[in-house]
């Protein structure tokens, strides 16, 4: 490997490349499936296949993978109640798929050589676009202009909602921005990290002398992708958590 | 931390545009960092509508309805089991009880018969003993009277030997004859 070919190998944004691997388009859209759809395709199958293909036996004593599949049901079962109660349990499969999805499609993204589906910031204000419409159309289908006093907290006099009100429909705003990039950060700054010092490693091998050093960059890696791994599993789970909280925010709106 | 990685990261890309300028051959679209270059947005998102789509109908229709069985399945089957338990619990229960009084009442009957039969074996070997008592006093009675008649006989006899005997010394010193009848009556008187 010579030096310029180490160099483009040690790009850290080379990454989140998208590599058109089936290039085509519909009434001039251009809806190319690419790598990013490839490793979506693959965190879906992975959903597909822990959660359909491991419960096909329907075991009264579950194997491993059907023991998984059920904890994590039972998890975000458990979280959508908590979070939105037991009306929120209509929301069950769509805060579900996303959990998994998320969960899913980080973890393959932490394979070397795989895409991060999740570092793109349109897939994840994509999602965020739909749990905000979800909320807002089912706030207002569900309580009419009701669902405003969302930005009217109970309890509070008026020369002081004069004020709260604004920040409160500024803070309703914010949150599919602050949702998406809460998520796309994390995954993307992980991924630019492990990669960067994956790059120390190779600037050290080449730097003569200084290769004895090589290992401490990837001692930073295996702590660091430990990191990645809590904050593949975290970042998913705040994205799902946040979902049920605004879902509440629908479903219950008055505070 | 992560912004002055995100930082670094941005420096790196800057030399890898500048690098790319030079020599490499692959059409990138300069300083756009790709998760912000629009022209990606549009097949990503059809194709995450498409895919995020289809897994939502695969888990709403098939995966969750079978994994909320499943657990349903199982919280019913250890009820209903604990249930079956908890009944057959209770009969094994209600058996050892009855199973006790029938023990209790077959060994106060074992306890009655034997005090019965005791009892008459004791009545029998009463009667029987007494019976022997009776047969051995009778036997000892019969003994007594027959001692008592060979005593007096053999007594009798010893007289008629002793009269016989003084008589034939009587006859054999003086050679006269005696009459018995005197002697046996001397013989008596000198008693």
């Amino acid at each position: 490997m010579n030096p310029e070919e180490a160099a483009a190998k040690s790009n850290p944004i080379e990454q989140f490349e998208l590599h058109r691997l089936w290039p085509f388009e519909i009434n001039g859209v251009e809806t190319s499936f690419t790598n990013a759809s490839l490793f979506m395709l693959l965190a879906a199958l992975g959903v597909v296949a822990l959660m359909i293909l491991a419960t096909s036996k329907k075991a009264i004593v579950p194997g491993r993978v059907q023991a998984m599949a059920e904890m994590l049901y039972e998890f975000v079962a458990g979280m959508v109640r908590q979070t939105a109660g037991t009306e929120g349990m209509k929301f069950f499969p769509f805060v579900f798929t996303l959990f998994a999805f998320i969960l899913i499609a980080n973890l393959i993204g932490l394979v070397p050589y795989t895409y991060s589906v999740t570092s793109q910031i349109v897939v994840t204000f994509a999602f965020a676009i739909v749990v905000i419409s979800l909320v807002v159309v089912y706030g207002l289908y569900r309580h009419g202009f009701g669902f405003l006093n969302l930005f009217v907290p109970h309890g509070v006099p008026l020369p002081v909602l004069v004020v709260l009100v604004p920040i409160e429909i500024i803070s309703f705003l914010s949150r599919p921005v602050s949702l998406s990039v809460r998520l796309f950060a994390n995954i993307l700054a992980g991924h630019i990290t492990l990669a960067v010092f994956g790059g120390f490693v190779v600037m050290l091998l080449g730097a003569g002398a200084w290769a004895a050093l090589a290992p401490v960059p990837i001692l930073a890696i295996v702590a660091l992708y430990a990191l990645e791994l809590l904050v593949a599993c975290l970042q998913a789970f705040v994205f799902s958590v946040l979902t049920c909280v605004y879902l509440n925010d629908a479903i219950h709106p008055g505070h | 931390m992560s912004m002055a990685i995100i930082s670094s990261a941005f420096a790196a890309e800057g030399e890898q545009t500048t690098h790319e300028t030079v020599g490499a051959g692959e059409a990138h679209h300069e300083g756009a960092f790709p998760p912000f270059q629009t022209e990606n947005f549009a097949p990503q998102i059809f194709w995450l509508v498409v895919i995020f789509g289809l897994l939502y109908v695969l888990m709403s229709r098939i995966a969750l309805p079978r994994v909320g069985g499943i657990i349903e399945n199982r919280g019913a089957k250890i009820a209903s089991d604990l249930g079956a338990a908890r009944e057959m619990q209770s009969k094994a229960q209600a058996a050892a009880a009855a199973n006790d009084e029938n023990l209790r009442r077959r060994r106060d009957e074992a306890q009655g018969i034997g005090r019965e039969a005791q009892h008459k074996i004791a009545a029998e070997t009463a009667k029987q003993r007494e019976l022997a008592e009776s047969q051995a006093a009778e036997k000892i009675r019969a003994a007594d009277e027959r001692i008592a008649s060979a005593k007096t006989q053999a007594l009798a006899n010893v007289e008629q030997i002793a009269v016989d005997a003084a008589a034939s010394i009587v006859e054999k010193l003086t050679g006269a004859r005696i009459d018995q009848a005197a002697l046996a009556k001397h013989a008596t008187s000198s008693n």
